[in-house]
């Protein structure tokens, strides 16, 4: 039986569902030591702002049960310096490239993506709506439908590229976000973001880590994950990248039958930076004894 | 950088709360450089979830030693490690000390479990008048095999000097007539900042390693900076974990 791993993501053909996380791979030379990149559906590199960014100061992750609290703050090379020297590295390997861009501005999303347009090996643009862990932007435009709006109409005007909106979980309701970005022409969305969360030494009774709170992934926030997958998917006509503690390939399935078109690897990088290769074999042996051709099928299969 | 599936050779608890760990890892043996570091999956579950790094204390053959202190529940697990164990480890990372020729005497300067890089220190240093410092909380804290030459100092006066270790470096460098020395540094971080004033204040040059929670280990994650004199961030397990001592912010 042949196996087919593709998925589209509107017009965005992928080889396979697996998808690198964005902040969790940076631009993709590190982790290429460990793991063939060209064989991953696409890799979602760290934010992209327009000015690099230094990020927040140390302490900046710790481990919590099952899951880890970061707050990097969006530490990054900046434009330039990524269409300069992290493109070509990505082009090299021959990796499909999805560029998240994160913003302070309306008007800083709508440059970074005039920009990035003439960069052919961009495939898509991931809009991070969604940092926790930065004072201007951030959750202040992604709790707030009408920004979440204002900035995909915006982005849509000034590409042609595939759009997706990278949600946040701290909403109350996570489909009524995806609606406005389906509604202003996003292709896709991502969910989920990381959720706010904080952790206290009870000695010192100072934060663990220096910004207070900071973004929970792992395991921990997989439930969570998968129940906003879900609730999008019932409301909202729009292709998901599922998000949120996916360690293996059971996870992969997990997502994929409560409604994703494909998922994002994240925290399980820094775990083993090979897991994603491991995970592209598994579902195919999964895949191979199901009898299911298409891995596509998955989506949405969920049986209420 | 590997991943590699070590075999554990035998772990020791060489003093009340210290362990040391041998494993055999080939990969790793062959290329590690003396102050690297690995990232150890202390368990094949996910509790706990991220890997603990620990320096490389010594290398023998096709064998990597570890020394450790219990900490957490992490060093807990790896302490409870039997012979045959298999444990995923990640290595080596970072960048270790430059052994350059250009010193004569070599002081190195440990406080606590801050001892464990020197050993393989010791046996790169080859040609050199070493002398070690080794301060600790007291004598049962002490762990001094494949060292040379060591005077300590213990905060209680359970063993050498009464005091830390900054105290007697500055009390036996008064003693002698040393000459171009130079200072490798590892403890925490209170020791290496008095060391670094130490360092710069008799204008010995120095090297520190340094020490973070960190996820990944080898740069993805961005999780472990270190503020530098430049006024920017510099990555722990990438850039360092050694770095020049006038080149951080501690």
């Amino acid at each position: 039986m042949n196996i087919d791993l593709s998925v589209n993501i509107g017009s965005l053909k992928l080889k396979n569902p697996i998808l690198l996380a964005s902040g969790t791979v940076g631009y993709g030379n590190e982790i290429s030591e460990f793991t063939d990149l060209s064989k991953i559906g696409a890799i979602v590199t760290k934010s992209i702002s327009l000015k690099p960014r230094k990020g927040n100061p140390p302490q900046r992750i710790v481990e919590t049960p099952s899951g880890m609290l970061n707050a990097i703050g969006l530490a990054n090379v900046g434009l330039e310096a990524f269409v300069k020297e992290k493109i070509p590295f990505l082009e090299k390997l021959n990796a499909t490239i999805i560029c998240n861009i994160a913003a302070s501005t309306l008007d800083e999303y709508v440059e970074c993506v005039k920009i990035l347009e003439y960069e052919k090996s961009i495939k898509a643009f991931e809009i991070n709506v969604s940092c926790p862990n930065v004072k201007d932007g951030g959750l202040i435009f992604g709790n707030d439908i009408n920004w979440v709006g204002k900035i995909t109409e915006q982005v849509r005007k000034s590409t042609s590229k595939p759009i997706i909106i990278k949600l946040s979980p701290n909403v109350p309701n996570i489909s009524d976000f995806a609606a406005v970005a389906k509604k202003e022409g996003a292709d896709a969305v991502s969910a989920i973001n990381t959720l706010v969360g904080t952790s206290f030494d009870i000695y010192t009774r100072k934060p663990k880590i220096k910004n207070i709170t900071g973004g929970l992934s792992g395991p921990a926030i997989k439930p969570i994950a998968l129940a906003k997958v879900l609730e999008i998917k019932r409301n909202v006509d729009i292709p998901i990248i599922g998000v949120g503690g996916i360690m293996n390939w059971k996870d992969v399935v997990e997502f994929m039958i409560v409604g994703a078109t494909a998922i994002q690897i994240g925290t399980a990088n820094f775990i083993n930076p090979n897991v994603s290769n491991e995970i592209i074999n598994d579902l195919y042996k999964f895949c191979s004894e199901q009898k299911i051709e298409n891995i596509s099928s998955l989506t949405g299969s969920f049986q209420i | 950088m590997h991943i590699e599936k070590t075999i554990v050779q035998f772990v020791e608890k060489v003093k009340p709360n210290i362990f040391l760990l041998k494993v055999l890892a080939k990969n790793i043996s062959s290329k590690a450089t003396a102050g690297q570091f690995c990232n150890i999956k202390v368990s094949e579950t996910d509790f706990p979830l991220l890997r603990r790094p620990f320096s490389i204390h010594n290398i023998e053959n096709e064998s990597v030693y570890f020394l450790f202190d219990i900490h957490g529940e992490g060093t807990k697990i790896l302490s409870n490690k039997k012979v045959g164990d298999k444990i995923d480890i990640i290595g080596p990372l970072g960048n270790g000390f430059n052994i350059d020729d250009n010193y004569e005497t070599i002081f190195l300067v440990a406080g606590g479990i801050g001892v464990a890089p020197f050993p393989f220190l010791t046996k790169s240093l080859t040609n050199k008048k070493i002398i070690t410092f080794y301060g600790a909380r007291n004598k049962d804290y002490i762990y001094d095999k494949n060292l040379i030459n060591v005077k300590y100092s213990t905060d209680d006066g359970s063993y050498g000097f009464h005091g830390n270790v900054i105290e007697l470096l500055e009390k036996e460098i008064g003693k002698n007539d040393f000459h171009n020395i130079k200072i490798y540094g590892c403890g925490p971080t209170p020791m290496l900042k008095a060391l670094q004033k130490f360092s710069l204040e008799n204008k010995i040059d120095c090297e520190l390693s340094v020490e973070s929670a960190m996820a990944c280990g080898f740069g993805i994650c961005q999780g472990c900076p270190i503020e530098t004199t430049d006024n920017s961030y510099k990555l722990i397990c990438k850039d360092g974990p050694v770095f020049n001592s006038k080149e951080i912010i501690l």
